[in-house]
């Protein structure tokens, strides 16, 4: 909503600064986005007269004016213009001047003859031919009899264009406030100075309306009231310059003088306004009805547009007129040629205007008035100022008397008048006078310790919405700032403290925290080559997506890594490793929400980055959530990854996540010219599985013995099998066991490898002796031959 | 004897001087003060002396031997000085040159003011709840005083999965399931990702993250949320930070309100990053409407509330002055590795 300071003044007289105005109404609840002063971008541009002009010795379309601003002497301006005569009123931009635009006007030479300035068309001054229908676009502006002729005058103020603009912010609940009168209204309280009301005087020209129309309303659940006026002998023109000004300063093309009025009245009363020729209008009747499944409208916009049966429109007895509350039919909207018509000031229901307007795509300033529901009590005035300002503007002759078909509750709303609960629930101590002041300033009106609500407040429905009223006139400012009472005992569940701990451990080995959206392209799912039937494949689809691109919630987050990976390659970062404590949505139908689950997902490419890499880190993250005993098996299935590089986590017979490096052909849906290693770990399964309580095990009091041994076996058998045979033969004084070697080559057998493993044995009772160390190794080398696996010689 | 005495401590006292290490001082102390050394071996002749002599020869023999010895090792201990003058010259480093880093990871520039935020919060006795992304419209909308057709939505555009089914546009949902929940008094933060179908631009994403902040008491004022969103606001900010109310409008609080602060870059004065206002809006809160806690299980005449939402896109911005929101999900290494 765009406020004029002018217009404004018609309803209260504010002292105070455009800056001190906007932040007091926006303090005190009607928010300010900007506020400008019209024509503040023109600078140095007067009023001055032609006095004479003649040709330019050199030039067959320059003109060489004589301009009087004023001062002694005239100035001599060039200008190319072909529209100017002696004695004509014109903007005058002098040296060193800044017209719209920014363009800064200089003393120069045009062909040899000096011009000490510019004369100024419409374009120059930041309007139309629309603020002034008398000039023309595309020449020099000149003025009429409506503007301030005194020579030197600032061109703003001669012309009206030094109006301030105020934007404001006008939230849902409060489309009263969609007016000036309304803005008035609470700029009147926020300065405690008086609102004047209007009242319109209409005086009419004689007739009976009721003769020229009638109105049925066919859904009164949809249309509240609907009040016609006639006008007769409609004598359309441009409106005068005051109404263009106004309606120009909010935002709105002045049009002519009928449009204008239904555009200022919209304006002024917050009530839209429609105006159709009456001839139009079969049998003079105006039906509300719901529109027939089918039936087309072509609107004022000329487009053709089909409705249904949830649609609401003005009709006559056999066709539409208009779409009720959104727009007019084309073939009713003013003419020329037009002699009567009607207006229309009616209320309809916002939930069936805000669906029409939306299911033709169409949303209009009376639309988006309509859907925040509008007072019907304000029908009936803002049609008398409509014919006010018909008989003001002489537009035509008002026929007497007033068609209204009136469905609306006008039983006044009432609300307990508690303010000592007020003063409670917002902490204040604010005297039962002064909350009675308050509300009366804003149109309530208090009886005993009853509250009337004004109708066109009906966002006040209980006694929270009383208080918030008292609030914001007592000040939010003044409000005491009331410390933090009772226990402070926040602590972070248990769930949350093993995701920092997640987050501490990858951060630590060297892994960047990403975040990445939750939805992505079904298309994903192919370029990670997941098979057509997995499971995976069923998501949670948007039915309204932005795009493809972002179209289903992801069952997996490798394909999101894959693209932080990609566009870091795509970059050229060299080396990359990433995670994210993604989250993922697994459907299960309509009826239910789909399971929410996280996943600690890693991503890593480099030089100096291999499988291993990628198995410390998820190795370090099992061992910080505490789980120590798992299995690693390998994955050769899985056509994100490749068959030989990948591995999965069980534990206690669960696969918790995989690792492993990716597919080639994978890798290449990315373009990523490099290996990329990815895991994914469930994060539900690191909680359920792990412990991250510690308990201090005693320091050892006796000396380990230490062994290294090397075996010889087949180049597929897994290490871990090994080291597994190894511990189990040991047994319980195996502090620990590391493989510090693997070898193939000259020296071993073909298709063999040799492995080493550096074993550590200790007991918390006593030093262990060399026989029983040797014995210990003795049984794994026993146990290692039952399955042919031999000592290296 | 005397004088042969005399001569081997001239003799070693010149040898000594010549040591340049402890073999040599080894081999001094041997030849001169061992059992087979030059001193031992006089010594032995001592038999020959009168008695006269003979204590007085020993005397002398011993304080050649203490004196020999006391400078042996004083010879000792300066060449080992000398030596590790000699090493820790050698030892010399150009410590110019760069360091060995461990290279850390980084955490994501929204978690660090999320942190931040949560850890205020959990210092001011606020518990962090969670609530689901893909959420009922009741939780998202008609719970929260937002029927269908209500203007509200149309702020919000909405990604819908089913007509009843959508992905949360706020994290105020949140607020019912806690209250379906837990019995007050209740103070909870709830931090989480939310959606709006709006192109991606510099200041739009159809992915963002919002906190919510509930608490309900007995008792609990607007004068309550104003002290204690002040007390955040300087936790984040700083102790000279103010904070201003001005009145809003959300469907879910009554009366409600946005938050400014005085603008942390500037200090209310007016500067490009407040666009010359002095302030800068980081919150939106309200009391809970009673309808809203009605929902929840709770009986407005009993029990009263505030709650807020934050925005954390916008708190990482003004933190970090970084101006285009796209660069939080681009993850471009160069630019988190900046945190």
């Amino acid at each position: 909503m765009i406020l004029s300071k002018k217009w404004l003044s018609d309803f209260v007289k504010i002292d105070a600064s455009d800056k001190d105005f906007a932040e007091a109404i926006t303090i005190s609840g009607s928010k300010v986005e900007s506020f400008r002063k019209e024509g503040d971008d023109l600078k140095n541009i007067v009023v001055g007269r032609v006095d004479f002009l003649e040709r330019h010795p050199d030039s067959d379309h320059l003109w060489i004016c004589s301009i009087n601003v004023g001062k002694e002497e005239n100035l001599q301006i060039v200008t190319g213009a072909q529209n100017l005569k002696a004695g004509d009123y014109v903007p005058v931009a002098l040296d060193n001047s800044v017209v719209h635009g920014g363009k800064a006007i200089k003393k120069g030479k045009l062909r040899g003859v000096e011009s000490c300035g510019m004369l100024c068309s419409l374009g120059e001054l930041g309007l139309t031919a629309h603020d002034f229908p008398y000039a023309v676009e595309d020449g020099i502006f000149v003025l009429g009899d409506d503007c301030d002729k005194t020579l030197g005058t600032p061109i703003q103020q001669a012309i009206g264009l030094d109006d301030t603009v105020t934007e404001f912010e006008i939230t849902s609940n409060r489309p009263d406030c969609l007016s000036i009168i309304g803005l008035a209204r609470e700029a009147a309280a926020t300065y405690k100075v008086p609102f004047n009301k209007h009242v319109p005087v209409v005086k009419t020209s004689g007739g009976d309306v009721n003769e020229l129309l009638k109105v049925r309303i066919e859904n009164p659940e949809r249309c509240y009231r609907y009040c016609g006026a006639v006008v007769k002998n409609v004598r359309v023109k441009p409106s005068p310059r005051w109404m263009r000004e106004r309606l120009r300063a909010c935002g709105v093309r002045p049009i002519n003088n009928i449009v204008d009025i239904t555009n200022y009245v919209m304006l002024e009363y917050g009530q839209p306004m429609h105006a159709f020729d009456h001839r139009f209008i079969k049998d003079r009747t105006v039906v509300v009805r719901t529109a027939v499944n089918g039936e087309k409208i072509t609107t004022l916009d000329g487009v053709e547009r089909e409705l249904n049966n949830t649609m609401l429109v003005i009709a006559d007895t056999e066709k539409p007129v208009a779409v009720a509350g959104v727009m007019g039919g084309e073939f009713s909207g003013i003419m020329d040629d037009t002699n009567t018509i009607v207006f229309e000031s009616a209320c309809f229901n916002g939930p069936t205007t805000r669906r029409t307007a939306k299911a033709l795509g169409m949303r209009t300033e009376a639309s988006g008035r309509y859907e925040k529901e509008l007072d019907p009590q304000n029908c009936m005035p803002a049609l008398m100022r409509a014919l006010e300002l018909v008989e003001e503007l002489d537009a035509g002759d008002v026929v007497s008397g007033i068609v209204d078909c009136d469905h609306s509750d006008k039983t006044p709303r009432t609300l307990p008048f508690d303010w000592e609960w007020v003063n409670r629930f917002i902490g204040i101590d604010c005297s039962k006078e002064e909350q009675k002041r308050i509300l009366e300033a804003i149109d309530f009106k208090v009886e005993d310790d009853t509250i009337i609500i004004p109708s066109f407040r009906n966002d006040i429905v209980g006694k929270a919405d009383i208080s918030e009223e008292i609030a914001r006139f007592y000040g939010y400012a003044n409000i005491p700032n009331r410390p933090l009472r009772g226990v402070a005992n926040g602590k972070l569940t248990e769930t949350q403290q093993l995701e920092k701990l997640i987050n501490d451990t990858l951060i630590g080995c060297g892994l960047t925290e990403v975040s990445t959206y939750s939805f992505m392209s079904p298309k994903a799912y192919d370029k990670i080559c997941l098979p057509k039937d997995s499971k995976l494949r069923e998501s949670i689809v948007i039915s309204n997506p932005l795009g493809e691109d972002t179209s289903i919630m992801r069952t997996t987050a490798v394909p999101s890594l894959l693209e932080v990976l990609s566009r870091n390659y795509n970059n050229r970062n060299l080396k990359v490793k990433i995670y994210e404590l993604a989250m993922q949505y697994i459907p299960r139908g309509t009826e239910e929400l789909p399971i929410e689950k996280q996943s600690v997902s890693i991503g890593m490419y480099g030089a100096d980055v291999d499988f291993f890499t990628l198995k410390g880190v998820v190795e370090e993250l099992l061992y910080k959530c505490g789980i120590d005993k798992y299995d690693v098996e390998p994955v050769t299935d899985n056509p994100t990854f490749h068959p030989g590089r990948t591995a999965k986590i069980v534990v206690d017979g669960d696969e918790i996540g995989i690792l492993g490096e990716i597919h080639p052909t994978v890798q290449a849906n990315y373009a990523i010219g490099t290996r990329v290693y990815i895991a994914e770990i469930d994060f539900n399964s690191l909680e359920a599985k792990g412990n991250t309580k510690r308990t201090y095990k005693p320091l050892p009091k006796f000396p380990s013995s230490n062994r290294d041994l090397a075996f010889v076996c087949d180049r597929d058998i897994p290490v871990l099998k090994l080291e597994r045979l190894i511990s189990e033969a040991v047994g319980k004084t195996l502090e620990s066991i590391a493989l510090f070697d693997v070898y193939t080559g000259a020296q071993i057998a073909e298709n063999m490898k040799s492995v080493a493993f550096n074993i550590r044995m200790r007991s918390p009772e006593r030093t262990l002796t060399d026989e029983e160390a040797d014995a210990a190794m003795k049984r794994a080398i026993k146990a290692l031959s039952k399955i042919g696996i031999e000592l290296r010689k | 004897m005397k004088q042969q005495l005399q001569a081997i401590k001239e003799l070693a006292e010149k040898e000594l001087s010549q040591a340049l290490g402890n073999s040599d001082l080894d081999a001094l102390k041997v030849r001169f003060l061992g059992k087979k050394g030059e001193l031992t071996s006089i010594l032995k002749q001592m038999g020959k002396l009168s008695a006269e002599e003979r204590p007085v020869i020993g005397q002398l023999a011993n304080e050649i031997r203490a004196q020999l010895e006391t400078e042996i090792e004083e010879r000792r201990k300066l060449l080992k000085e000398k030596e590790l003058e000699i090493k820790l010259k050698e030892e010399k480093l150009d410590v110019t040159m760069p360091g060995e880093r461990h290279e850390l990871g980084h955490k994501h520039p929204l978690s660090i003011v999320l942190d931040e935020v949560k850890d205020i919060f959990l210092g001011m006795g606020f518990d962090i709840a969670t609530g689901p992304e893909v959420e009922w419209d009741y939780y998202n909308f008609e719970a929260l005083n937002i029927p269908p057709e209500h203007p509200a939505r149309d702020t919000q555009d909405t990604f819908y999965i089913t007509d009843k089914m959508l992905l949360r546009t706020q994290t105020s949902p949140v607020q019912i399931r806690v209250m379906e929940q837990k019995k007050p008094p209740l103070r909870i933060i709830a931090p989480g990702r939310v959606y709006r179908s709006d192109s991606v631009d510099a200041t739009h994403s159809p992915l963002f993250h919002q906190i919510e902040g509930l608490v309900i008491d007995k008792g609990i004022t607007m004068s309550d949320l104003k002290g204690n969103l002040e007390a955040f606001a300087k936790r984040l900010y700083g102790e000279q930070t103010k904070i201003r109310l001005r009145p809003h409008h959300f469907p879910f609080t009554e009366p409600s309100c946005e938050i400014d602060v005085s603008c942390f870059n500037c200090g209310g004065k007016g500067c490009p990053m407040c666009k010359g206002e002095g302030w800068i809006e980081i919150l939106g809160a309200g009391m809970v409407h009673p309808d809203v806690l009605r929902r929840g299980g709770i009986d407005p005449e009993e029990y009263s509330g505030y709650a807020f939402g934050i925005g954390l896109e916008r708190l990482a911005m003004f933190r970090f002055d970084v101006d285009d929101m796209r660069l939080y999900y681009e993850n471009d290494l160069r630019f988190l590795s900046q945190f």
